[in-house]
């Protein structure tokens, strides 16, 4: 909220400057001139001067205005204010309270702290502005006829400019001309928006004609153009010629200022807008500044140290009116008059007094603790850039932090929205399979290919930049490698004109450019649509070689062409070549004369272009492939792959075969390497190259299209403005003259090309799109003839492949195209131009204009693209779950491929039941919700009592879930939900079931509607996953806001692409994903990130940390102050009130600052309440954050009354000590400082979790100096430091017994109270974190094992209750092995059972919960009865654990049946179902081998008989038994019921560990408690 | 992938940027507790009992001779109302009072921690600073300048109401009156006699002149330089009394050393026998209901009598001990059913 009200005020400065401007000069517009025409009237006449030149200048300060400046802004900050102002009644003599000089010292010291960051900034604004307005542009001037270097800075608006290749824009320019022969300037706007990918702009439009050079003395032009915006992707405007013309102006024309010019050696242009006026400059708006919950919180107790203070200060000001009051008229000596020897009136004392208590107390308002704060988080930040984890290799990027000050809210986030796609899935589109026509083509070889490319994934990273050197992959590099090199090698000569910042700019559009990883690149053809497309190619050439008419193909064929020149051409992918990087490939054909005839010819008639060097490009161009299947093959190794070698072979042999006249050329094509040196020139040569034509596609879907239609070599191989050049096979190069381009928007959800087709010459649209949208454009087909028969015959089939792609989770999309004819062309045109030259309105006009060309289309195919996940995103996303967030999925994705994506990342279960709202209107969506809150109420709240507040009831309802048990769908609760979200809404409790939400946008658009969104609320956060499909960005971030104002919780969004960037902002914290599609989601993000799954330590480690740190630092700090101001509160009841103090000033003034300003700056930086792999191992940690557990309101006043009870220790202990003696003032109150100093250090270290060598020496050094500064201080004069003067007084003390009896006992006896209640929590109640510390504690090796053990516990939870775990070995169908392996643990647990107490319900969950890991291993979650009827022992297995012999049973395992004894020695076998969690993977793919796959479990073989893990572990013997639970019948047979108690959650550490997924069973009630036996085994 | 110098970005790997320091991880366990507390209630106790004994044999002796009430032990109450007077408060010693003897002066509900009070000063003046006779410091207002604008030195609140009652003390030997000699050197603190104050240097070889132009304290009888007629040298701002009393009490009751016991007879101490302490009552206390007392005490390695300090380390040190006895019983409660199971 704070950022928004930043934004508006930077907003509304610019606002003001830009009235201040508008009203120098009226209207809307901006004219620009020629600088040129008046050059001699420099002056007056130029009609530009008003506008800014190019010189930026963003630094706050100058020299002279720095200090009132800076002082201006920091007096922004109210507490600032505030100590200035009590510094400054200091001043005041009837007041006073310290030497005012001294007590301006703090006020002084933090504000030049600041003062002094601030300018250290400004200097770097200075020097990088200074760098920036000092670099070269070309600049015409009209003295000397031609361009002469500038600086930047002394370009103007109306200047002629002209870029070479690689330059820098200086300014906005509009574009005039460029060497291009097309008139193009391309540009990389990497610096703008991160996109590295080539961006065409155009000549304007009046210029595009002129053929000799540009002149700027000829150019006479005015422009008229819109004032200066931040909109990047808007232009309007027009030019005005001496004629009169006027042409239109797009962003089109317009260079940007910081774009980088390339692959155009020469542009000129006129500058529109300069310096802090261009665009780019508009959109530089500084860091964000948000201010997190944590501070919001603090703010509040600030507010009420603010009251304590007044109270303070009132009542001792009362105080002293009475105290004065009971003197009456006769005062006594040592009250001393005013300076003029009147007595003042009680009353008018009190009122001085009240002011200057103000002056005393003030150190409540603690000065440092915003200065700290800040510190601190800046360590935060430096270590979250720091940490390795956080740290992409590939990418060579780290987590960066770019809000500074809401690190802490990570660790408080309660609902996480995603995007999907690109940051679920890693947005490497791979092309998949296809339907063309109705006929479904499988690319079985290219899913194979895909596997292998999984397994071989990691290796590939470490290998590719070795290339061919290693010999087990050289062939599958060879035309990688090649290319690899190639590329390093053009990187390095760039890197070698350029800048550094260029190369680095070079090396990571290296990295970036063309999502061209092999896996995306190299797709493996389906052998039958192959055929097919040779089939129908040649089927073509014939008849344009015999001029039929080509509506005589069969009719498949034709499709199946289409269908691959639609994916070529319907696109906006820009070819380039590697050997020359980014530099477009030149067209072919059109630069030489003879070239231009045939153009001629082709443009006006079907003609025959086939050559010969075409063809023998084709072939080179198999041979290559196949070459690079070779190397796959060798690769993987695997026979398949062999056998797809074989017959790609057989293809290249046919493909030369039917090639006749390529055969000459087929040597060069077998060359791996083309020699091509002297031939780069030639045709020919840039065809053998072909194979490395590199496609730059603004999506990475466009990119799979272009490089899956190059797998049936139906090439893209130029593209133009107006014209696209395919090469196809048989048919050679085709150029296709582009019409129109109706680029893709949200809306519509497709984009189309309108292009003349060159052998039909038909007025052609390709239409591809969402599968949604395109369907129901297609033309209904005839009813009547069999071919509308077939037609819709082929709708059908393809829709259900559609549905099928959707449920293998690819992307779909539908090609359709449609043929005009020239009149129904011309009448659309004609609208179209009128659309296309509109100022007003424009995009609408454009929008309705594609809407009225898209229709009546002719379905083509479908495409299945898949998008794999990213690494880690399924343990992500569970892990996080385990950490009690909610986790929404939006996405724009359809329905079913979200869903499938879903339940691949394990964000949907398969055993949980999928609520999916889909709705056609306002109405429907209503009843919809009403249902479904009627449905989960009645299924999930069924029979219990009337809902109370959630922890009141959770026993009873757990109970009663416990009954539901055996349903289908197990209704126990997954978790409840938080205490404070629950306790935040007004609605009563909610739990979050075990349900999925799936609703799609238009449903979303009405549930989101302000009379049903409090109904979508209730039933989407009774869900456990809220999956949102098809939903824009706009509804992203509604959603966002809606949850986060409607339930007032803690909001992270995350996403990788522009249309995530609302979201972002709207949540507390916005996440980028540094990914593919730009850097949008970056530039509004709070936190940029390389990959998704670095969530999971940025939230559970960090963010965990960095809030248990700053809630502790601040709760002490308003400790510390209050202790220390409590302390001379107490004295003025021994003062009569009258604001004396007897801790010298220097101390009472630096305490703060200096002698306890380290420790706790150090602890607040680097203390770790639970290790990080402790934290991420066990997620439910991270709870402790969302529910404000360290830091919530009542701490405070606890933290408050702890502090006077230390000051009133630290106060009265000295006072009685020193009570009849002739102690003097400050002998007596500098031990009170002492020992307030050695308290507040023991406190600090009794809150202190890791003591580090750096928390020693800080606390050493802040005795130390203390020590130091009070003995030089008491040394160094012996008149100065009126009026306390405290000359050798520290001396003295540290030479009295006394002194030092009281630092013994003072200091101890303050903090016994809270260290007793740390050791009773530590040792007998501790929290989750406090167990986790205790895990901490233990050896690794010994600790995993114990985590392994009781992930193992909450994995049987999970399964039954709760998430399940993703490590979790066997999710389903592990049939065949289910209980095979310990048959007699079967049959002994279950007749154990049945010789348990009766007073068991067979399938109370008691028996699940206590048959651990073992027993959701060996049964299907499917085959829930047979769970609960067969329970094992826990105590079975810890024995099978531990590996006791049978000849010391362990009491648990004593079973009075026979088969019990021998039933615990399960074969090792068993310890393999002990999750390992360091290995997930391999336990899940190895199979059940006998022997040690488990370390841990070996590890425990060595211990001994009696072994209790955490016993000896730990060295606390009053740790409490784990309570891995026990099988009740055992237990009861054993031993003796009665001796069981049911100590449960109070006692055992692990399990109010897991006090969600144990809450059911914790809540079996009283009927089960004798049976209850959690003495455990672990301990 | 990139390897070398492409990777820029790439953090340190040292143990403090990973944040993975060597650390030592208190627990607050119950198993270093109990062992802990009942280890500190120990030696709380120990040093409880040696402070306490050592306080035990401190002796100690106090009478309020403020008059306010009748008393058989002195007649202090006539002198309320008058001025120069002298009282006599008689008291028996039965057995030896240890040495050396310190005699000290009390007053109660006397404010010298009032913050006006205590900044009522100049030390630049007692340091001798003749700069500072002619302009006291602002501090010292309104005991700046007396009502014939003359400066008053030494200036300030605190110094106008120094305590001038004096005493000596005799011990009745048979009907006799046998003089005590009291002993008034160095009973301030060496600092301040030595280099806090000094004594403006002499002029024409006496301190008088040093003063002239200056008024003494409104309340005063005598000028500085003359506190003390009978030792020449314990004058100005030398003066032991002075320096004593400028050093302001902590608390609003208090006690001044006057005097101590340490020669002749009574090097040893003061023997067992009777008593008169004559008192030259001047300092008047009604105005602000305080009491006037005088102290007779030894003093051990640990300053005078003060049972307080001995008796909380023995109360902290007990509790301690309690505190591992209930978190003992907390222990066994769980433990041991533990291990029953």
């Amino acid at each position: 909220m704070a950022r928004e009200v930043e934004e508006t005020e930077v907003k509304g400065s610019k606002v003001k400057k830009q009235k201040r401007r508008k009203s120098k000069k009226e209207g809307k517009t901006r004219t620009v001139h020629a600088n040129l025409l008046y050059d001699n009237a420099k002056g007056e006449d130029n009609p530009n001067r008003h506008y800014a030149n190019n010189k930026i200048k963003t630094t706050k300060y100058t020299l002279l205005s720095f200090l009132p400046k800076n002082l201006f802004e920091q007096f922004h900050r109210f507490a600032n204010v505030y100590f200035v102002f009590i510094a400054l009644l200091n001043f005041v003599p009837v007041v006073n309270a310290f030497q005012p000089e001294l007590a301006l010292a703090p006020v002084v010291f933090i504000l030049s702290v600041t003062a002094i960051k601030d300018l250290w900034e400004d200097y770097r604004r200075h020097r990088s502005d200074k760098e920036i307005n000092h670099m070269d542009c070309l600049v015409y001037s009209r003295t000397d006829r031609c361009y002469v270097e500038k600086y930047w800075k002394e370009a103007r608006v109306g200047d002629f400019i002209r870029l070479r290749c690689n330059e820098i824009v200086p300014a906005d320019v509009l574009l005039l001309s460029t060497s291009d022969p097309d008139r193009l300037c391309h540009i990389e706007t990497a610096t703008l928006d991160g996109e590295t990918n080539l961006k065409q702009r155009q000549v304007i439009r009046s210029f595009i004609d002129l053929d000799c050079e540009f002149d700027p003395f000829k150019y006479n032009s005015i422009i008229e153009c819109e004032k200066p915006n931040n909109d990047l992707n808007r232009f309007r405007g027009y030019i005005v010629h001496r004629s009169g013309r006027r042409d239109g102006l797009y962003k089109e024309n317009l260079l940007l200022r910081g774009c980088t010019v390339r692959n155009t050696e020469e542009a000129v242009g006129i500058v529109i807008y300069a310096g802090h006026e261009t665009k780019a400059m508009l959109n530089n708006n500084g860091p964000r500044y948000k201010r997190s919950k944590l501070e919001r919180q603090m703010n509040v107790d600030v507010f009420w140290c603010v009251i304590i203070l007044l109270i303070m200060c009132l009542f001792t000001a009362i105080g002293h009116g009475l105290w004065l009051f009971q003197y009456g008229d006769k005062r006594p000596v040592f009250d001393v008059p005013s300076p003029d020897g009147m007595d003042l009136s009680p009353v008018l004392s009190a009122i001085y007094l009240f002011l200057t208590m103000i002056i005393v107390f003030q150190v409540l308002i603690p000065i440092s603790l915003f200065v700290s704060i800040e510190i601190v988080k800046i360590c935060q930040v430096y270590f979250i850039h720091q940490d390795m984890d956080l740290y992409d290799e590939e990418t060579d990027s780290h987590l960066q932090c770019r809000a500074l000050n809401i690190t802490e809210d990570l660790g408080q986030m309660q609902y996480i929205f995603s995007d999907k796609t690109g940051t679920l899935t890693e947005n490497k589109m791979v092309f998949r399979r296809c339907t063309v026509a109705g006929v479904e083509y499988s690319h079985d070889a290219n899913a194979k290919r895909l596997a292998m490319y999984q397994e071989v994934d990691s290796e590939e990273e470490d290998c590719t930049s070795h290339g061919g050197t290693l010999p087990r992959r050289d062939s599958v590099t060879s035309h990688q490698s090649g290319k690899v090199v190639l590329r390093s090698q053009s990187t390095k000569s760039h890197r070698r004109t350029g800048s550094r910042a260029e190369a680095k700019r070079a090396s990571i559009l290296s990295k970036h450019t063309a999502f061209s990883s092999p896996m995306e690149k190299d797709i493996t053809p389906d052998p039958q649509l192959l055929d097919k497309v040779n089939d129908g190619a040649s089927q073509m050439e014939v008849m344009r070689f015999h001029s039929q008419s080509l509506s005589q193909i069969p009719s498949d064929l034709s499709d199946i062409i289409d269908f691959f020149i639609a994916l070529t051409i319907c696109n906006t992918v820009v070819v380039s070549s590697p050997n020359q990087p980014r530099q477009k490939v030149r067209r072919f054909e059109l630069k030489s004369p003879v070239k231009t005839i045939e153009d001629f010819i082709k443009r006006f008639t079907p003609s025959r272009l086939t050559s010969g060097s075409n063809s023998s490009s084709l072939s080179s161009l198999v041979t290559n492939r196949s070459s690079s299947h070779r190397g796959c093959s060798s690769v993987l190794s695997s026979p398949s792959a062999d056998s797809t070698l074989n017959k790609l072979d057989e293809e290249r042999r046919t493909a030369a075969n039917t090639n006749a006249n390529a055969t000459g050329t087929l040597d060069h094509a077998f060359s791996p390497v083309p020699a091509s040196v002297d031939g780069a020139r030639s045709p020919w040569a840039a065809a053998m190259a072909e194979g490395e034509l590199r496609y730059e596609a603004e999506s990475p879907d466009e990119a799979a299209l272009v490089y899956a239609a190059r797998a049936y070599k139906c090439s893209l191989v130029g593209r133009l403005p107006d014209q696209v050049t395919v090469e196809l096979p048989h048919l050679g190069k085709l150029t296709f003259e582009l019409l129109h381009t109706l680029g893709f928007d949200s809306t519509r959800k497709r984009m189309s090309v309108v292009v003349k087709h060159p052998l039909t010459d038909q007025i052609t649209v390709y239409t591809k799109g969402a599968d949604s949208v395109i369907m129901d454009l297609i033309k209904p087909p005839p009813t009547d003839n069999p071919k509308g028969k077939r037609q819709r015959k082929i709708l059908h089939k393809t829709q259900n492949y559609l549905n099928l792609y959707a449920a293998d989770g690819l992307r779909t999309l539908c090609i359709a195209k449609k043929v005009m004819s020239k009149e129904e062309y011309a009448r659309w045109l004609r609208c179209h131009l009128e659309a296309e030259t509109a100022i007003q309105g424009r995009e609408q006009l454009l929008f309705q204009s594609a809407l009225r060309l898209e229709t009546n289309l002719h379905l083509l195919g479908a495409t299945g693209i898949e998008d794999r996940l990213q690494d880690g995103v399924p343990e992500t996303i569970d892990a996080l779950r385990k950490a009690g967030l909610q986790i929404w999925v939006l996405t724009g994705d359809k329905q079913e491929t979200a869903i499938n994506i879903a339940y691949a990342c394990k964000l949907l279960d398969p055993e949980e039941e999928i609520i999916t709202l889909n709705a056609d209107s306002q109405e429907a969506c209503a009843v919809l919700l009403e249902e479904s809150l009627h449905y989960i109420q009645s299924k999930f709240l069924c029979g219990s009592s009337p809902p109370a507040h959630p922890s009141a009831t959770k026993q009873q309802q757990q109970q009663q879930f416990s009954a539901f048990h055996l349903s289908p769908f197990s209704c126990s609760p997954a978790k409840l939900s938080s205490s404070t979200s629950s306790s935040a809404s007004s609605s009563g409790p909610f739990l979050v079931h075990r349900l999925g939400l799936v609703i799609d946008g238009r449903t979303l658009a009405y549930a989101l509607d302000r009379s049903l969104e409090d109904k979508f609320l209730a039933v989407a956060r009774s869900c456990r996953s809220v999956l949102c499909c098809r939903s824009t960005p706009l509804q992203k971030s509604m959603v966002v806001k809606l949850v986060r104002n409607k339930l007032k919780v803690m909001t992270m969004a995350i996403g990788d692409g522009a249309n995530d960037v609302s979201m972002i902002q709207v949540a507390d914290v916005g996440v980028g994903i540094s990914g593919q599609e730009g850097m949008q989601a970056v530039m509004a993000s709070d936190f940029a990130m390389p990959r998704f799954q670095y969530l999971q330590k940025l939230l559970l480690v960090h963010g965990h940390w960095c809030y248990s740190r700053l809630a502790n630092m601040i709760l002490y700090f308003f400790y510390k102050n209050a202790m220390f101001v409590a302390l001379i509160f107490w004295y003025q009841f021994y003062c009569g009130f009258s604001g004396s103090a007897m801790i010298d000033q220097w101390y009472l003034i630096f305490f703060n600052l200096m002698f306890s300003a380290f420790p706790q700056l150090i602890t607040g930086t680097l203390d770790k309440d639970v290790s990080a792999e402790t934290l991420q191992e066990l997620p439910q940690l991270y709870m402790s954050g969302q529910n404000s557990e360290e830091y919530k309101p009542y701490m405070f006043w606890m933290n408050m009354i702890d502090a006077f009870y230390q000051s009133l220790v630290c106060f009265f202990i000295p006072y009685f000590a020193y009570a009849d003696s002739n102690v003097d003032l400050f002998t007596w109150g500098t031990p009170i400082i002492t020992l307030a100093l050695f308290t507040i250090l023991l406190h600090l270290g009794i809150e202190t979790k890791t003591w580090t060598w750096m928390n020693w020496a800080s606390i050493m050094f802040s005795v130390a100096l203390f020590f130091t500064v009070a003995l030089c201080y008491n040394a160094s004069c012996p008149t100065c430091y009126t009026p306390s003067n405290p000359y050798w007084t520290m001396q003295r003390l540290l030479g009295d017994p006394l002194f030092y009896l009281l630092c013994f006992i003072t200091p101890f006896t303050a903090v016994l109270p809270r260290y007793f209640y740390r050791a009773c929590q530590g040792s007998l109640f501790p929290g989750p974190v406090q167990v986790g510390r205790q895990l901490d504690k233990l050896p690794a090796e010994t600790r995993r094992n114990l985590l392994s053990l009781q992930w193992m516990k909450v994995g049987s939870f999970g399964s039954l209750f709760g998430p399940r775990p993703s490590f979790f070995p066997f999710p389903r169908g592990c049939g065949p092995r289910s209980r095979q392996p310990h048959p007699s643990s079967s049959s002994s647990s279950s007749s154990s059972s049945s010789a348990s107490s009766t007073s068991k319900k067979p399938e109370a969950p008691d028996s699940t919960l206590n048959s651990n890991s073992l027993e959701t291993w060996t049964s299907c979650p499917s085959s829930k009865p047979t769970v609960n009827q067969h329970t094992t022992s826990a105590g079975g297995v810890q024995q099978q654990d531990s590996g006791q012999p049978p000849s010391s049973p362990s009491p648990s395992a004593s079973s009075p049946h026979p088969d019990s004894k021998g039933e615990p020695l399960v074969p090792p076998t068993d310890t393999d179902t002990l999750p390992y969690t360091k290995e997930p993977k391999r336990a899940r793919g190895a199979p059940p081998s006998p022997s040690s796959t488990d370390p841990p479990a070996f590890e425990v073989v060595e211990l001994p008989s009696d072994f209790r893990p955490l016993g000896w572990m730990t060295s606390t013997p009053l740790l409490a038994p784990q309570p891995v639970p026990q099988h009740e019948g055992k237990a009861g047979n054993a031993q003796g019921g009665a001796q069981r108690r049911d100590y449960e959650g109070e006692a055992s550490p692990m399990h109010r560990l897991l006090p969600k997924e144990g809450g059911a069973h914790r809540a079996r009630g009283s009927d089960c408690e004798k049976e209850h036996a959690l003495k455990t085994t672990l301990l | 992938m990139k390897k070398g110098g492409e990777t820029l970005n790439r953090p340190d790997n040292t143990a403090f940027t990973q944040q993975r320091l060597p650390a030592w991880q208190p627990m607050l366990s119950a198993g270093i507790v109990i062992p802990g507390f009942v280890v500190i209630g120990l030696a709380f106790i120990g040093v409880g009992v040696a402070l306490f004994v050592t306080s035990q044999n401190i002796q100690t002796l106090e009478r309020d001779y403020t008059g306010v009430d009748q008393s058989s032990e002195h007649n202090c109450f006539q002198c309320l109302d008058v001025k120069n007077c002298i009282c006599a408060l008689n008291f028996t010693l039965s057995k030896q009072f240890e040495g050396p003897v310190f005699f000290y002066y009390g007053l109660s509900n006397f404010f010298q921690n009032h913050r006006k009070y205590g900044v009522s000063r100049d030390d630049h003046q007692l340091f001798g600073d003749t700069s500072y006779f002619t302009s006291p410091d602002d501090t010292c207002s309104p005991y700046k300048y007396d009502s014939r604008n003359k400066p008053i030195v030494p200036c300030g609140s605190v110094a106008n109401s120094m305590f001038n009652d004096t005493f000596s003390l005799y011990q009745l030997v048979g009907g006799q009156k046998k003089q005590v000699p009291f002993d008034g050197k160095g009973i301030a603190w060496w600092t301040d006699y030595n280099l806090k104050y000094k004594n403006p240097s002499k002029v024409n070889g006496s301190l008088a002149n040093a003063f002239i132009g200056t008024v003494q304290p409104l309340n005063w009888p005598r000028p500085v330089y003359e506190l003390d007629t009978s030792d020449p040298s314990n004058n100005g701002f030398l003066n032991q009394d002075f320096l004593v009393w400028m050093r302001r009490a902590a608390l609003p009751d208090f006690r001044k050393l006057y005097r101590r016991i340490t020669e002749g007879d009574y090097a040893d101490g003061l023997p067992s026998g009777n008593y008169s302490l004559e008192i030259n009552y001047n300092y008047p206390v009604r105005d602000f209901g305080g009491r006037k007392k005088v102290f007779f005490s030894n003093v051990s390695w640990m300053g005078g009598k003060n049972q307080f300090l001995g008796i909380a380390y023995l109360v902290i040190g007990s509790l301690c001990i309690v505190m591992s006895l209930v978190m003992l019983i907390a222990y066994a409660k769980y433990r041991f059913d533990d291990e029953d199971s």
